[in-house]
């Protein structure tokens, strides 16, 4: 066989020029772009619908409808109060209680842990993650609200609620089920998307910084709190938001362990109600076109106004990280 | 300034509580699969996988609610696979640094962390009320949009690791960029994406609030998907708040197979990633 | 397996075009000025590319010849904000123009990158893409048609027993050779290539500059280099860039022993760059 085949003999082989894309890449560009449209407009139906749905009540019991705390099916008299402070109230218990610890799971993680158990750690608590929602719910409220009703809530009634000011969020019977329930299960279920942040922000700190720290004599805690950390600090507050914003909205696990009261209470220990919890607790008892279903939507046109604002915040923190 | 004693008890106090912490997040997993193996591994039986949901005492299991659930997912991904798959590539490849493509990512990144009963509220007002009832494709339309924010962002990462130079020399040799698109780029980048819809099964997988208000559940066997339709995490909830014990140790057995698949899923997705980087 | 001609006439002309390069230049750039932006990257490029040559684009980094080269595929349409003022004539049609499909111009000019871009692919599919894009061609065709560009890239002895496995598992010199002959496998007339070397050990490098002089034969080649030595030892022909302007273009000889212009000497001696 001849090595030296003409480019000229293969030309030989030519048959029919296909004219590829002429038609079919503006169909496919067009595709591309539409999808992107696509999300853009399901936000915009989602806020337009809610908003649409819960008009109604909203013209009802007009704007007072956001902090009224009346919340009545019986006489049909709807307030958003009780939920909105529900929903704010166990939502910063779960930051409060996450952020220290992954505050010291990203030192664990970047600092502490040998090489080979960095990964295999950190992906289990990325599995912490991964639970559903409604595992949390049912492992809180078969195990933990038992727990919190035995053996935490009565001794810490006994001791802190006496004290003046402070005893307030101590107050009541040891029912288990409460905001503080609540938030802490919320705290283990947004702790690895802070965490996992964290993470992610202080290994981008440049090596270069670190070093020159150490090299002045620092400790790795030191080096950690006065160089890395303040380095991401935009960011990590961005992922602080990120918590705060997937607790606002938990739905399942809040709904097994919170107690569904809809009444106003600054106590740690009080059953309350969160718009979410609120929300697939009622839904199932209101009709189509009732007032109630209205005041329901309004709820979620809120919680939707304020988990919107809380993650658009948490993302511009994070991007301007470089 | 503090003594040099001090400063090293302190970074030896940080570093032990720390470790703690990490420990006690992990004592909290384990805690929570030890809860599920415990109650659900003595409820679980071939009765779970072969019977239908019945009343209590009457020896029922979940087969119409992991049927339900798996045709939900399976309508879900079929719809929201390939929306999300080209909203990804958008973002990668057409919207990089224009206006539409930032907005297009930031609403992404919001609906990706949103509240999931919103967007079961949503689907009730867009398709339950005018379509006059619950139904199998609601429920499928809400877990849909659930999948499609994920499989987005997966899809945009990944499509970001292919080398520019590869989509060049296919341009270079005169291809349409529909072909260096599905011949090249999400060849080069087909793990990781497969990655991403396995993550948005898992995601889907234990969505309960959006299936609340849309394909509602059903105690019969029904795989019409204009009638309302089981699902596995519905029927748990419904079994899990009840007094029946039966229904009870159902619901532990379906939280054990629900925990069991989407962890499998995370772990599989997550080998897949750890091999491409 | 039967390489004979099918018509006198291919043969004809491929005689014509070995033995007797046409005084037209291929390319001829006219008036070219080019924009990134607001960076003013090429200005006022004059510049004629003949025919079954090997023409090398000289310069330190930034002066504007890898840009130059992106434009004669119009590589750089895939970026908004990149602007080409002027004209670029292929064979005398301005390939800038609206008259030339991109795709036709990139089937016509191909281009071999400075790291090696195998596809995610077999080998055979790698070569089998480009071609497909523009020639319907039967299982036979297709087959010789991929024998005969990975002789002519040198690379068959290599790849002919693992001519279906993946592209990603051959060493960089022979992914390099496989790119050029997936581009020759289109049967471009002017093959681009962008330091096609500099991500390759010294072997592999000889054997792509044996693989040059080769194909000068049938196609025209213009290449991007960093390699002083490799443009003496390629090139009939030289060009110099600076700052985004052509200093001087002439017989590769000329340009390394006695250039006409003091920045281009300053360069070659390597007082700069």
């Amino acid at each position: 066989m001849d090595a030296t085949i003409s480019g000229a003999q293969a030309t030989g082989l030519v048959t029919a020029h296909k004219p590829t894309g002429r038609i079919s890449d503006p169909v496919f560009v067009g595709l591309l772009w539409g999808c992107g449209i696509f999300v853009l407009i399901l936000l915009g139906l989602i806020i337009a619908m809610l908003f649409e749905g819960g008009l109604p009540a909203l013209r009802e019991f007009g704007i007072s409808f956001l902090w009224s705390t009346t919340w009545n099916p019986v006489t049909e008299r709807f307030g958003a109060g009780v939920m909105v402070f529900g929903t704010l109230f166990s939502a910063v218990i779960a930051v409060i209680v996450a952020l220290p610890l992954s505050f010291g799971i990203a030192f664990f993680l970047t600092e502490i842990a040998p090489g080979p158990l960095r990964r295999p750690i950190g992906v289990a608590i990325q599995l912490l993650a991964a639970v559903p929602s409604i595992i949390y719910g049912m492992w809180g409220f078969f195990i933990i609200v038992p727990l919190m009703a035995a053996y935490v809530q009565p001794p810490l009634i006994d001791w802190l609620s006496p004290i003046p000011v402070i005893g307030a969020l101590f107050q009541g019977p040891p029912l288990g089920a409460g905001m503080l329930t609540a938030g802490l299960i919320m705290a283990i279920m947004i702790l690895p998307f802070i965490t996992a942040m964290f993470v992610e922000v202080l290994e981008s700190v440049p090596p270069m910084i670190k070093e020159s720290a150490y090299g002045v004599g620092a400790t790795t805690y030191e080096v950690y709190r006065n160089v890395s950390v303040p380095y991401g600090r935009t960011a990590m507050v961005g992922a602080v938001m990120l918590g705060l914003g997937r607790a606002l909205g938990e739905t399942m696990a809040v709904t097994f362990v919170i107690g569904n009261a809809t009444r106003m209470s600054a106590s740690l220990f009080a059953p309350g109600a969160t718009i979410a919890s609120t929300i697939a607790n009622e839904f199932p008892e209101a009709s189509t076109g009732s007032l109630k279903l209205q005041a329901l939507l309004q709820l979620g046109f809120i919680l939707f106004v304020i988990s919107f604002i809380v993650l658009a915040l948490s993302r511009l923190l994070v991007r301007t990280k470089g | 300034m503090a003594s040099l004693a001090r400063r090293r008890a302190t970074d030896y106090t940080v570093k032990l509580i720390s470790t703690g912490f990490a420990a006690l997040s992990l004592v909290f997993l384990a805690w929570i699969l030890w809860t599920l193996l415990a109650r659900g591994l003595p409820a679980l039986g071939p009765h779970v996988f072969t019977k239908i949901t019945a009343p209590p005492g009457a020896g029922g299991g979940l087969l119409n609610a992991i049927v339900g659930s798996l045709i939900q997912i399976g309508v879900a991904l079929a719809i929201g696979t390939p929306v999300g798959l080209l909203c990804g590539t958008f973002l990668a490849e057409n919207g990089r640094g224009t206006s539409v493509g930032n907005a297009v990512r930031f609403v992404n990144d919001v609906l990706l962390s949103a509240p999931s009963i919103l967007i079961g509220l949503f689907v009730y007002q867009l398709l339950v009320v005018p379509f006059g009832g619950f139904s199998g494709w609601a429920g499928a339309m809400a877990l849909a949009i659930i999948v499609i924010p994920v499989v987005v962002r997966t899809t945009e990462d990944m499509l970001n690791l292919v080398p520019i130079g590869l989509r060049e020399a296919a341009f270079a040799l005169g291809a349409p960029q529909w072909k260096v698109v599905t011949f090249v780029t999400w060849r080069a980048a087909r793990a990781g994406i497969v990655t991403g819809i396995l993550l948005a099964v898992a995601r889907a997988a234990g969505e309960t609030a959006p299936l609340l208000f849309t394909s509602l559940g059903n105690n019969g066997w029904s795989i019409s998907l204009n009638a309302p339709m089981a699902s596995l995490p519905i029927a748990i909830y419904q079994y899990a708040a009840s007094p029946f014990e039966d229904w009870v140790a159902l619901a532990w057995a379906g939280a054990l197979i629900i925990t069991v698949g989407v962890l499998t899923l995370n772990i599989l997705s997550r080998l897949v990633l750890a091999k491409m980087k | 397996m039967n390489f004979a001609p099918e018509t006198s006439i291919d043969i004809a002309s491929a005689v014509n075009r070995a033995t007797a390069p046409s005084a037209e230049p291929k390319l001829k750039v006219e008036k070219l000025n080019f924009f990134y932006g607001d960076n003013h990257a090429l200005k006022n490029i004059n510049f004629d590319i003949p025919e079954k040559r090997v023409t090398a684009m000289i310069g330190p980094s930034g002066c504007g010849k890898s840009t130059l080269l992106r434009i004669f595929n119009r590589m750089y349409q895939l970026y908004p904000g990149q602007r080409a003022e002027g004209k670029i004539l292929l064979d005398g049609a301005d390939l800038l123009g609206k008259q030339l499909d991109s795709t036709v111009v990139r089937s016509r000019i191909g281009m071999v990158f400075q790291k090696p871009t195998p596809f995610p692919m077999s080998i055979y599919d790698n070569i089998a893409f480009g071609v497909k894009l523009h020639e319907s061609l039967s299982k036979s065709q297709m087959d010789e048609r991929v024998e005969w560009c990975l002789r002519k890239a040198a690379i068959w002895e290599e790849t002919k027993d693992r001519l279906h496995t993946s592209a990603l598992g051959m060493s960089g010199g022979q992914q390099q050779r496989l790119c050029i002959a997936r581009t020759i496998a289109v049967r471009p007339e002017v093959i681009l290539l962008d330091e096609p070397t500099s991500a390759l050990d010294p072997i592999s490098t000889s054997k792509i500059e044996d693989l040059i002089d080769e194909l000068k034969q049938e196609f025209t080649i213009v290449i991007v280099t960093h390699n002083m030595q490799q443009a003496a030892r390629c090139a009939d022909i030289t060009s110099f860039f600076y700052l985004g302007e052509l200093i001087e273009a002439g017989p590769s000889a000329e340009i390394f022993t006695n250039p006409r212009e003091a920045r281009t000497r300053d360069y070659i001696t390597g007082r700069f760059g």
